[in-house]
């Protein structure tokens, strides 16, 4: 659904430099390591997939690179560059829509432009960014008007009308039915194939890893470290069957500790 | 068609036509209050205004009748039952006290007693109201204002909250109307202090409750303004107090309601205007019936002020799921 009149390709996706990284969650008088001496790099437009447990520390991995948090130990850079604090060249994209509910679906799209005080020049981004998703006959509907699957797609318009460099995917498409996620795996793979955005994606599917990523990095149970790298060099969109892939998902399960009768 | 539709199709029988029978019980009904009160002699001595009490109940039903046969404003006529109801209970009303005097006589008036008081005292109490009126209207404006900005505060900032938390523990659940007899002392005059009075009644509710809804916003709405370059301004203005409304529409609610009382008890010991000194004043000259007519207009007054807020609340708040309809 990528529609020819939308936003402008981004200039070409950022590249991360992550290096020793390692995190705890503060619980009062203890604290529970969460990431243990992580180091990634992503190349500018790759797109690369964290797969592991539940609860492993994934998604804090995401929060660190969107800067929401800072690590204990180690770095991370952006293009070279620290990263201190969020920025909207780095968009997160959460399991949960997370739309305002006060907010239309309009209004929700246009929060990182009104945040950056561009909205008042900037108003066809925001229906560029609709139609981009297919939800232009919802524009001034209110978010409990939504069902699971088109809120998820207005979040992912609120994240795209910001043409963000890096797009940081949180289990976007884990709490969806099992055919609006298929439906939504290639509008994934279609608009980071347009726009050369660099895409990192946390999931626990394993063939969502596979069939949306140049390569699976597999992450052991909590404290998360590195424990594999899966490097695909099929050619988009895949097909479920293809015997490279059904190998790579036989591997990934045995990484993943579910042994060969799954 | 059937030959014998043409001498049946009178207007009143053209098929699809039905006379709308709970506004004609209605009708009926209103007629009946009307004979009762003009037919019926009295019990002890004549009420002035019965007459014209008479008259307005015929000009009630026969509208009410008009009505009913006209077949329009459908979606009105569930106010039927209604209809109904208020004339019977004017009745009942009229029959305890003009007609049979079954209630003590200087304590219960009939109907006709409380148009005399409006037709007869209504620059008094007209101006009552609006001394009131302007009196709540300061109190609650200026506390419901102090309390959203300090409710916003003590919610965002932890020293803020420091220091304003056990001022808020300490003075907010202590009843305003304690307060009155100090603040009749420290403040230069009974009105402002009664101003005072309100807005420290409606002060702490507000605050309460806009507290707790910026408290309980959902962190991950900050983190998705965070992450698309919101500055603490935005996450304030359009993340936190857009999130807290719905909780700040129930402490305007409850502010407003604990106004009313402190605003009556003010004018009752103080201020020497608005319809609580009538009230007061009424009874000390043990005209009940102007006691009455004042209740009436307070009546009207706060309910037509809270139903002014659920109006607001559905206007601001119409993107909720599910809220009440007052």
């Amino acid at each position: 659904m990528v529609s020819p009149h939308a936003t402008p390709v981004a200039a070409h996706g950022l590249s991360l430099d992550i290096r020793g990284v390692s995190h705890a969650f503060d619980l009062g008088k203890t604290s529970l390591p969460v990431l243990n001496k992580v180091d990634l790099q992503l190349k500018a437009g790759e797109s690369v997939a964290l797969l592991g447990p539940s609860g492993c520390g994934k998604s804090t991995l995401l929060r660190l690179i969107a800067g929401l948090e800072t690590p204990l130990q180690g770095q991370l850079l952006a293009d070279g560059q620290a990263i201190v604090a969020p920025n909207p060249e780095r968009v997160l994209m959460f399991q949960d829509p997370t739309l305002y509910p006060w907010r239309t679906v309009w209004d929700n799209v246009a929060l990182g432009l009104q945040a950056r005080r561009l909205l008042s020049q900037e108003h066809a981004r925001v229906d560029a960014a609709i139609a981009t998703v297919g939800l232009q006959e919802f524009r001034n509907a209110y978010p409990h008007q939504l069902s699971g699957g088109m809120a998820q797609r207005a979040a992912l318009a609120r994240a795209l009308v910001n043409e963000p460099r890096l797009l940081l995917l949180d289990e976007p498409l884990g709490k969806l039915d099992s055919l609006t996620r298929i439906t939504m795996q290639s509008e994934l793979i279609r608009l980071w194939q347009a726009r050369r955005y660099s895409s990192l994606l946390v999931t626990h599917d394993v063939e969502e890893a596979l069939l949306l990523c140049d390569r699976v990095l597999v992450f052991s149970p909590r404290p998360a470290r590195i424990i594999a790298e899966l490097k695909l060099d099929l050619n988009y969109p895949r097909h479920r069957d293809e015997p490279e892939l059904v190998r790579l998902r036989q591997e990934a399960m045995q990484l993943l500790g579910l042994g060969k009768n799954w | 068609m059937p030959t014998y539709s043409a001498e049946l199709s009178t207007p009143l029988a053209r098929p699809g036509f039905k006379p709308w029978l709970v506004g004609l019980i209605a009708a009926t009904a209103w007629a009946g209050e009307a004979l009762l009160i003009s037919q019926v002699p009295n019990a002890i001595r004549p009420w002035p205004y019965s007459q014209a009490l008479s008259n307005a109940s015929w000009l009630i039903a026969a509208l009410l009748a008009v009505w009913a046969l006209s077949g329009l404003g459908k979606q009105a006529q569930r106010s039927g039952p209604w209809l109904i109801a208020v004339p019977v209970l004017l009745a009942v009303w009229q029959l305890l006290t003009a007609k049979f005097a079954l209630l003590p006589v200087p304590f219960f008036a009939p109907p006709q007693a409380l148009i005399e008081v409006y037709a007869e005292d209504w620059p008094r109490l007209w101006e009552s109201l609006w001394h009131s009126l302007w009196l709540l209207s300061l109190g609650v404006v200026l506390g419901a204002s102090a309390g959203f900005v300090s409710g916003v505060a003590i919610g965002w900032s932890q020293r803020i909250g420091y220091w304003v938390h056990p001022v808020l523990r300490l003075l907010g659940p202590v009843p305003s109307t304690a307060l009155l007899p100090v603040c009749f002392f420290i403040f230069p005059s009974s009105f402002s202090a009664s101003v005072f009075l309100i807005a420290l009644a409606t002060w702490f509710p507000v605050t309460v409750l806009t507290w707790s809804g910026v408290a309980s916003v959902d962190k991950a709405y900050y983190d998705v303004a965070r992450t698309l370059g919101a500055s603490q301004k935005f996450l304030i203005f359009r993340v936190a107090i857009p999130a807290a409304l719905p909780y700040v529409f129930v402490g305007l609610f409850m502010g407003l309601g604990a106004s009313f009382s402190v605003l009556v008890v003010a004018e009752m010991m103080g201020v020497k205007a608005g319809l609580g000194w009538y009230l007061q004043w009424a009874q000390g000259w043990a005209a009940y019936s102007n006691m009455y007519a004042a209740l009436i207009v307070m009546a009207l007054l706060c309910s037509g002020l809270i139903s002014l807020l659920f109006f607001v609340r559905a206007r601001v708040l119409s993107w909720q799921k599910g809220a009440v309809q007052w």
